[in-house]
């Protein structure tokens, strides 16, 4: 079953992934191994796929690197909730096609190492008994998410989510 | 219908007077690609099956890793310079300068204008009053294949600059006050409208490249400082292109030059700003003056001045990066370098040098290292207990020479 990893607030980039691990310093097929290598060493060598980020305040602030979050996607993460994001970081999510839920109260309900499960379609988080209910992304980021990334969005349409088919 | 400075520039470029929060595409001038993150742009745009759209409108700067410090590096950097000739777009190569320091001197950010970059501190454009932002590679792509972009319109945060700067202290100090009044997530997803009344209105184009560069770090979209002094004289700048009285504001903040300290921040955040007092008389071994932040020729000026006639500390290192090659050629031409190398400091190729830690300075565990530089992360520059403070030139001149944190008011009297 998926679990939990629980960070704090003010999680940046840098400590997501440090700068001097950047694919273009390590090359493109070691890089995610290095994800929180500063932070939480011991994060990478034991995340498994579809484990969940649960963050506090403005996760992600600092450097526009997309490849901290495609780290994290290359080692299988599919969801974050967080109580805030920084701006470049939310950007970066959803056209990876990471979600990013932002749930306060669901953020300081779970532990680091809680066993869940993740129901996308519903936004629902179960642990347990529990169910907790997570409150979807603006319609124009899910339009952009259902495609799987913006990429594949733009690929599909030729134009932005949101944009008249006009335009 | 009154509008901010940011929601006049998108509204320009929209066509139609926008809002915060509406969601507009907008056409984008220059789309500009650092080293560092070229190698993921190129696949993106392969993945969409495209070209850029408008080569003249992308930029691609190798200035992060500048000489190549490895072979990775220096195998990305070459297909940088192949793909550049392949597809006509512009690549500045390594020592040519810092991104947003050679696009602002190249013209190609001018007041008005909207440039997206692959780098967060892309605010910095906003000293000129151009919309500035950092995008992550997709994004990025996905402008140079269309030549166009889509953002929500900031909300405004507006920041008002009042008085000349006091003795002693400078824009940094301005601009690391601000980061602390607002902290590091109190402009998420806005706008920060700097205005320069009573007398900040001469600061000059460095200065406001200073205030804007650190605005992202307090999360904004775009920081940028109304038209007013010098940007008058050095550009046309649009009679539009000001916000309008009555224009709507998030949060408003005022914050007096004239009684300002100087100020540093204290590792690990940048908003964790103090008085330079509070930290006086830390030991640090290396000082480094550089960066998009404080790599100008007035900042090479204002550490030369401290530092004529004096030894940087035994046992200190200083290293000075000049932003760009323009700057290196001023600060060669006017003797400010003899200065600066006399007094014991070393010189690096202009680019980023050790702002990330990935070469030129890197530092080890438990080293502490003063830098004009806009992040103080941890294991941001080398060894993760590695410490950073923020600083302005003179700051990091007085501690270069003490071998401590300290003022140069502290140091040499006056
Ligand atoms: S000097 Fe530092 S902050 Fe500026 S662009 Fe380079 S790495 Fe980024």
């Amino acid at each position: 079953m998926p679990r939990v990893w629980k960070f704090g607030d003010a999680i940046n980039t840098d400590d997501i992934l440090p700068g001097k691990y950047a694919p273009f310093m390590v090359g493109e097929d070691k890089f995610h191994t290095y994800a929180f290598a500063h932070f939480r060493p011991d994060f990478a060598p034991n995340y498994r796929p579809g484990d969940i980020l649960v963050c506090g305040k403005n996760i992600g602030l600092g450097s526009s690197r997309e490849y901290a979050p495609e780290a994290l996607r290359k080692l299988g993460l599919k969801a974050i909730i967080a109580k805030s994001y920084a701006r470049i970081f939310y950007r970066n999510l959803v056209n990876l096609g990471i979600m990013p839920f932002e749930a306060p109260e669901v953020v300081d309900a779970l532990q680091d190492g809680d066993e869940v499960e993740l129901d996308f379609e519903q936004g629902l988080l179960r642990r347990g008994a529990e169910t907790f209910r997570l409150r979807p992304p603006p319609a124009f980021l899910l339009e952009a998410l259902k495609e799987g990334s913006i990429l594949e969005y733009y690929r599909k349409y030729g134009r932005f989510p949101g944009e008249s088919a006009e335009g | 219908m009154y509008l901010t400075l940011a929601e006049k520039i998108l509204s320009k470029r929209a066509g139609r007077a926008v809002r915060a929060g509406e969601l507009v595409v907008v056409e984008v001038d220059q789309v500009m690609v650092v080293d560092s993150i070229a190698g993921s742009f190129f696949k993106r745009l392969e993945q969409l099956g495209a070209t850029p759209r408008f080569p003249e409108k992308v930029s691609i700067v190798i200035d992060h890793v500048a000489p190549a410090a490895n072979v990775e590096v220096a195998k990305a950097q070459k297909e940088i310079r192949e793909w550049g000739n392949r597809h006509g777009c512009r690549v500045f190569d390594v020592g040519r300068g810092i991104c947003h320091q050679v696009l602002v001197e190249e013209r190609l950010a001018l007041p008005g204008g909207i440039v997206l970059g692959s780098d967060s501190h892309s605010t910095t454009y906003g000293g000129i009053a151009c919309f500035g932002s950092g995008m992550g590679a997709t994004d990025i792509a996905l402008a140079a294949a269309s030549g166009r972009t889509w953002l929500r319109v900031p909300e405004t945060v507006k920041v008002t600059f009042r008085g000349s700067l006091a003795p002693g202290t400078t824009a940094k100090d301005a601009a690391l006050e601000m980061i602390r009044v607002l902290t590091a997530d109190g402009a998420t997803y806005m706008s920060i409208e700097m205005h320069l009344l009573d007398g900040a209105e001469s600061l000059t184009r460095s200065q406001r490249l200073t205030l804007a560069n650190l605005t992202v770090e307090a999360g904004a979209k775009c920081g940028l400082v109304v038209p007013s002094g010098e940007i008058l004289e050095l550009y046309a700048v649009p009679d539009w292109l000001y916000p309008d009285k009555g224009a709507v504001y998030a949060k408003e903040v005022e914050i007096d030059l004239a009684s300002l300290t100087p100020r540093v921040s204290v590792p690990f955040y940048v908003d964790n700003v103090e008085e330079v007092a509070k930290v006086k008389g830390k030991k640090v071994d290396q000082v480094f003056v550089g960066t998009c932040t404080n790599g100008r020729l007035d900042d090479l000026h204002q550490v030369a001045e401290i530092l004529k006639g004096r030894q940087v500390a035994p046992g200190v290192r200083m290293l000075i990066i000049p932003a760009s090659s323009q700057v290196l050629e001023e600060a060669t031409a006017d003797g400010t370098l003899l200065t600066l190398l006399q007094a014991g400091a070393t010189l690096g190729t202009p680019g980023c040098g050790p702002c990330m830690g990935r070469h030129q300075g890197v530092l080890a565990p438990g080293e502490v290292c003063v830098s004009t530089s806009n992040r103080n992360f941890r294991g941001r520059m080398g060894a993760a207990d590695a410490e950073i403070y923020l600083a302005s030139p003179r700051v990091a001149a007085a501690t270069a020479i003490a071998g401590y944190i300290t003022t140069p008011e502290e140091l040499l009297g006056g």
